[in-house]
Formats: C-alpha cells, sequence, structure tokens
C-alpha cells in the first residue's frame, strides 16, 4: 500500500500480522497493562484455562481501583469484599510473571499515570488495556485503545488482537488555548461538540497548533476524555516534547536503541495530503472554562453559561434524557452554573493528577481556604506524582487550604461500594464521567478542570478560576 | 460460549440514550475477581429502590411481571458507553439476555457482547421505537424473533427487518467459538512476525525490567 497515509494507518500497516476478511485484522499488541479490577479477573481465567502469558516482560499490572487511597493504606479497604481482587491480583500477577506495580512500590499509580512516567508507553507501539481510558496514551504517539476482560485474555496468550479496522477522524484544535483555559476545557469542550456517540468507531487523531502547544500532560488529559465521544482511540503525532519526556525513563529504549527508535519515532506522523474518513475543527481561541451540568460529558457549557434549555440540546439528547437528567442534578432551565453550592471537590483521576495540574490548582489554593462545610479531596496519580509534589511543598498547600492530601490511586473517580461523597451531594471534579450515582449513590458530578474545581472549593460554589488572582494580595 | 442460532422471546424496552456500564453494574455490585455473580447486580441503581438495597422498584421494566423472562433488550443510543468493564455483558449474559437490540453501541460493550453469546443488533431508531411500542401492547404475547441464520429480527408489528454483523463476529456467536483458540492456529505466523518485528523494531522487545530510572515524574 503507497499513497498518503495517516499515522494510524502507518501504526496499523506495522502491526499488521495477517489480514482478515471484512477489513478485520490480526494486529501485533506490544504492551498489555492490566489492573486489579479488569485485570486480575483475565489473569486468573487465563491460567484456569492453562494458558500462559506470550510475553510476560511487555506485560504489566498495578493496583489503582479498588485499592484505598488513606494514608497509611494496606490491603484492606474500606470498598467491601477489595481485598480479594488486590490479593488475587498480586497471586496471579506473580504466578504470570508479570511486572506489578504494587501497593507500597514507588512506581504504583493510576495505570494511565505511571504508563508515560515508566515509559511502558511508546510512540508508534500498539498498547492494551482492560480500561476504557487507555485513549489517554495515544497522547504519546501510541495506538493505545481499551478493551474488555476477554480479550485482554486474548492479547495476554495470542500477543495479538483481531479488531475491525476503525475508520479515521481528524479533530483540528485551530489557535491556541486562551490565558486561564486548560486542556481539560479543551476535552470538554470537544465531547459537548462531537456528542457521547460522535466519534464511535473512529480512531481520532488530534491535530493543529492548539495540540501542538499543549504540553505532554495536558495531551494525556485531552486524549484522556476520547471514550467519552465513543473514539476507538485517540491518537497525537509525537514530537520533540513527547521524546524529552520519554528519554531516560524506566523502561524507554536506551543508548542504540534509543537512537534507532527515535529515528523511527520522528516518522511517526500524517502525511500532509493523508485523507481522513472525516474532519473536525474547533477553535481552541473560542473556548473558556467548561463545566458538566447533566448525567453525560456530552452535557456540558461554558463555566459562565445557565443550565441551557431544551431547544439548544434538542439535537442531542431525547426530552426525556434532558428531564431526567436536569432531575437528577436539580437544577432548572436558564440557572447560572457559576454560583452553585457545592458540598465536595475533588482533585484526581486518570485525567487529571499528574504533577502540573497538582501545581495549577495549588497555585491558586496557597494562601486559601476551602471553604466551611466543603469536603475537598486531592489524590495524586502516582505515588512518585505524590513524591514530587511533597518535594515541591504542594502537599502543604493544598493541607492548610483544607484538602485531604491522599495516596496515589483512582479513588473517588467512581464509587465502589466504600467511601462516598453522599446522596444529593453536589461535587465538582476534575474526573472524567458525570454519570448517574458514578461517585456516590445519588451524588451530582460536575466535570471540570483542577483549577475549577480548586476555585470552586474556595468559594463553596462553582466558580470561574480566571477570577482568582494566582497568588492572593 | 453458548451458541446462537435463532431466538424468539419477550423483548424488554431500556430505550434511553447513553445507558452506561456502571448503570448495567455499577462498581458497588462487582464484587468479586470473578465473572459471575452479577446478575443480581443488573442495573441495580434502577432496579431497586435504594442503593444496596434488593427491594424491586416496581416502575423499573424488568420488575414488570409482563416482562418476564425477557431474553431480548431493546435499548437506545451509545448502548453500554462508559466503562469498559466486561461485567456489564456478564451480568446480562447472566441475567438471562441473548440479545440487544438499539441503534448504536459503545464500542467496547460491543465487543464484550459478541464475546459472551450475546448478540448486538443494530437497528435504527425508529425501528427500535416500533417494537418498543408494539411489544409494550402485549409483552408475553407479542414476541421479538432475532436469527443470526438470515440476519435478520421480526417483530409482531409486520415485516422482519434485516441487521448487519461482521461475518467473524457472527461466526463466533453461532457457533459459540473460542477467538484465542482461533488465533492460536496462526500461533507459528505469529511468532516468525515477533521474529522479523524484533530486528525491526527492537526496543519494543523487553526481556526484564530496566534497573535505571530516572525518579522526578515531570
Amino acid at each position: 500500500m503507497s499513497g498518503p497515509q495517516t499515522l494510524f494507518d502507518r501504526i496499523w500497516r506495522t502491526h499488521l500480522v495477517r489480514a482478515l476478511p471484512e477489513d478485520v485484522g490480526l494486529v501485533l499488541i506490544d504492551r498489555v497493562l492490566l489492573h486489579e479490577r479488569t485485570g486480575g479477573v483475565a489473569l486468573k481465567s487465563l491460567q484456569a484455562a492453562g494458558r500462559p502469558v506470550m510475553a510476560p516482560a511487555q506485560t504489566f499490572c498495578t493496583m489503582d481501583h479498588v485499592v484505598d487511597t488513606f494514608p497509611g493504606r494496606t490491603d484492606k479497604t474500606v470498598m467491601p469484599t477489595g481485598t480479594s481482587f488486590i490479593t488475587q491480583t498480586r497471586d496471579a500477577a506473580r504466578e504470570a510473571g508479570i511486572t506489578l506495580f504494587d501497593i507500597g512500590d514507588e512506581g504504583q499509580g493510576i495505570v494511565h499515570v505511571i504508563s508515560p512516567e515508566h515509559a511502558l508507553v511508546l510512540p508508534g507501539a500498539t498498547l492494551v488495556c482492560p480500561d476504557s481510558h487507555t485513549c489517554t496514551q495515544g497522547a504519546m504517539g501510541a495506538l493505545a485503545w481499551g478493551i474488555g476482560s476477554t480479550e485482554a485474555e486474548h492479547a495476554l496468550a495470542t500477543g495479538t488482537l483481531r479488531i475491525a479496522r476503525p475508520r479515521t477522524m481528524r479533530i483540528t484544535v485551530a489557535n491556541r488555548l486562551a490565558p486561564g483555559v486548560t486542556a481539560k476545557d479543551l476535552a470538554l469542550a470537544v465531547v459537548a461538540k462531537i456528542s457521547a456517540s460522535g466519534a464511535r468507531d473512529h480512531v481520532v487523531e488530534y491535530a493543529g497548533e492548539g495540540v501542538e502547544a499543549l504540553s505532554v500532560e495536558e495531551r494525556l488529559t485531552l486524549c484522556n476524555m476520547a471514550t467519552e465521544i465513543a473514539a476507538f482511540t485517540a491518537i497525537v503525532a509525537p514530537d520533540d516534547k513527547v521524546f524529552e519526556y520519554l528519554e531516560g525513563r524506566a523502561y524507554a529504549p536506551k543508548g542504540e536503541a534509543w537512537d534507532l527508535a527515535l529515528a523511527e519515532w520522528r516518522g511517526l506522523r500524517s502525511d500532509p495530503d493523508a485523507v481522513f474518513d472525516r474532519e473536525v475543527t474547533i477553535d481552541a481561541a473560542e473556548i473558556s472554562p467548561m463545566v458538566t451540568w447533566g448525567v453525560s460529558p456530552q452535557q456540558g457549557a461554558p463555566i459562565g453559561s445557565a443550565v441551557p434549555d431544551y431547544d439548544a440540546v434538542a439535537d442531542r439528547d431525547s426530552r426525556e434524557a434532558y428531564d431526567r437528567a436536569l432531575g437528577y442534578m436539580d437544577l432548572t432551565p436558564g440557572q447560572p452554573l457559576e454560583g452553585l453550592p457545592i458540598g465536595a471537590a475533588f482533585i484526581g483521576s486518570c485525567t487529571n493528577s499528574r504533577i502540573s495540574d497538582l501545581r495549577r490548582a495549588a497555585a491558586l489554593l496557597k494562601g486559601r481556604r476551602v471553604a466551611a462545610g466543603v469536603k475537598a479531596i486531592c489524590v495524586p496519580g502516582s505515588t512518585r506524582v505524590k513524591h514530587q509534589a511533597e518535594a515541591e511543598g504542594l502537599d502543604r498547600v493544598f493541607l492548610d487550604a483544607g484538602f485531604e492530601w491522599r495516596e496515589s490511586g483512582c479513588s473517588m473517580c467512581f464509587f465502589a461500594g466504600g467511601e462516598s461523597f453522599g446522596e444529593r451531594q453536589r461535587v465538582v471534579s476534575s474526573t472524567n464521567r458525570n454519570f448517574e450515582s458514578r461517585q456516590g449513590p445519588q451524588t451530582r458530578s460536575h466535570l471540570a478542570s483542577p483549577e475549577t474545581v480548586a476555585a470552586s472549593a474556595i468559594r463553596g460554589a462553582i466558580a470561574d478560576p480566571r477570577k482568582l488572582a494566582p497568588e492572593p494580595v | 460460549m453458548e451458541p446462537f442460532s435463532r431466538l424468539t422471546s419477550v423483548a424488554a424496552p431500556l430505550v434511553r440514550a447513553n445507558v452506561d456500564t456502571d448503570a448495567i453494574i455499577p462498581s458497588r455490585e462487582i464484587r468479586s475477581v470473578s465473572k459471575t455473580g452479577l446478575a443480581d447486580g443488573l442495573f441495580a441503581g434502577w432496579r431497586y429502590t435504594e442503593i444496596g438495597g434488593r427491594t424491586p422498584d416496581p416502575a423499573f421494566v424488568l420488575n414488570d411481571p409482563a416482562y418476564a423472562g425477557a431474553q431480548i433488550l431493546l435499548g437506545g443510543e451509545n448502548f453500554g458507553c462508559g466503562s469498559s468493564r466486561e461485567h456489564a455483558a456478564w451480568a446480562l449474559a447472566e441475567y438471562g439476555f441473548r440479545a440487544i437490540v438499539a441503534p448504536s453501541f459503545n464500542p467496547i460493550f460491543f465487543n464484550n457482547c459478541v464475546r459472551n453469546g450475546i448478540v448486538p443488533v443494530v437497528l435504527a431508531a425508529e425501528r427500535v421505537a416500533v417494537l418498543a411500542a408494539a411489544v409494550a401492547e402485549d409483552p408475553q404475547g407479542r414476541r421479538v424473533t432475532v436469527s443470526l441464520e438470515d440476519m435478520r429480527i421480526a417483530g409482531p408489528d409486520g415485516e422482519p427487518t434485516p441487521f448487519e454483523l461482521g461475518d467473524e463476529q457472527r461466526e463466533m456467536l453461532r457457533h459459540g467459538l473460542d477467538a484465542i483458540d482461533l488465533t492460536l492456529r496462526w500461533r507459528d505466523e505469529i511468532a516468525a512476525f515477533r521474529q522479523a518485528d524484533r530486528s525491526r523494531r527492537p526496543w519494543i522487545y523487553l526481556t526484564a525490567p530496566s534497573p535505571t530510572s530516572r525518579s522526578e515524574v515531570a
């Protein structure tokens, strides 16, 4: 096959072991990542079937979903029966001979945070994980996508997956984000524009000045929410920022291998005349801080706006879905989003828990206090991020402001049966899903950037972070 | 995996857009490292009157005796969005569902269905709405038929409607095939590909954990 190629075409071609009928490909998988909630069951099932892991040195597991994030945590969990996920996953990982980033290890953390941190993910590689937010890692120039546990067993046992070739979609982000507007706001704006199913079965390549200008960590945030538009995954052409980020990390190639890899990675981009099945453009300069008002990530709006009337979303939501969302969230059409009183604030998750996220939130929190009655929690995305933040004194900033400072993990991005924000509690959260009861029974989640979460925690109500000076006077 | 050729059953309508896998099986209902024991937690947040409770909410469709025994679920757009948890498919299968009919599916959920013997039937929203209305008149009497033999779905309202599924997915569902077994038939081909790839991209092939690492995170 010659002619102009997209970045996706290049990776597909490199990995195609066998072309099957109807554009299904048997595709080589370079990395399999697992965690204790969906990975342990895959390993156990594989072992029960007597099937070994084909490439254990290229398979990694972490504890992030079920493990507690309270200081001094152990295998015991607030989630009932959580301990069994931890111990059984640990046993299965040992038996399979794969690398485990266990509780207490410096390398432990949320799978999509530690993977770039250790350079488990590499440009041009294929990487799968039984976790929908695996698309996050496309920010490194890899083809990384989420799968189910049975598919994970297939990848583990055969080193391949059978996949229907996805279509391609380029989202060009023109111009740059305005000061005070973040990659999370861009991600939420994309979901609001494209809809929760708008990129179904497409590999989304994020391109354009607005993407090139983002740091690696900001790109991870942007790609994280590709699953919220039902994309197969997202990807960004790797550049010097990515290469500099990776060089020297634990599993990055070294010496001659690095040079060889780098030469190949520099060619990982779409040809100028490559044709995508769909093209979408979004103007970064027109985006302002975003916050969701409903129970789907597509139900988001600029923070300075009001809960939309039904007519404004009629192309997207049925009347029933709209009414149901407003009823659940206890909102009325026309009600301003800014100023809605909140009961809780959460900074964390695979979307926004990296060191740059914590630095930007801390810059707003420094010298300020969380409003009375607001439960505020910060959960670093990895143990390394936590230790780095502590070395910079950020933990003191969060603690002095009235935030809890936790051990790393997915924590209260979702309710697992243990800790909850409480019924009908309104939470501003740096996470990626505002589904009904996602963060606790009947909890009302508003997705936003870490800056918006910090500003809202201080005010005790949804607040525009641009209205807070970086340092209080 | 149980083979599927043709099924005639009561169909239960849950025609809402964006039914997510947290709704299908909430995290709190995933209690063990297992693919079973999940049917009780299916749609727990909607099915029971309170979180963690087991008192049926009579307003929820699966608690309506008229829909007892339903093996076909009628859903809305983007069915199964959100988390990749296969527990959603396992819970649906264990409860007894063998087919889900919706205008569109989340891609990960779609694959999870196929791998667990549930037929995902993509059908235009208008047709799903017509089916839902037709079965509602007499759910036990007005049944729906899904056939992989002729790739058609027939409601009580008239002509069967064709639907599409990839040949491979159709064959796996029809014969209850295990994808790993099929792929391992090409074991040698995969090994040869890996060997050639190893000389082309040696950095991909790790042999042991790296001894050195940078300590900072950014």
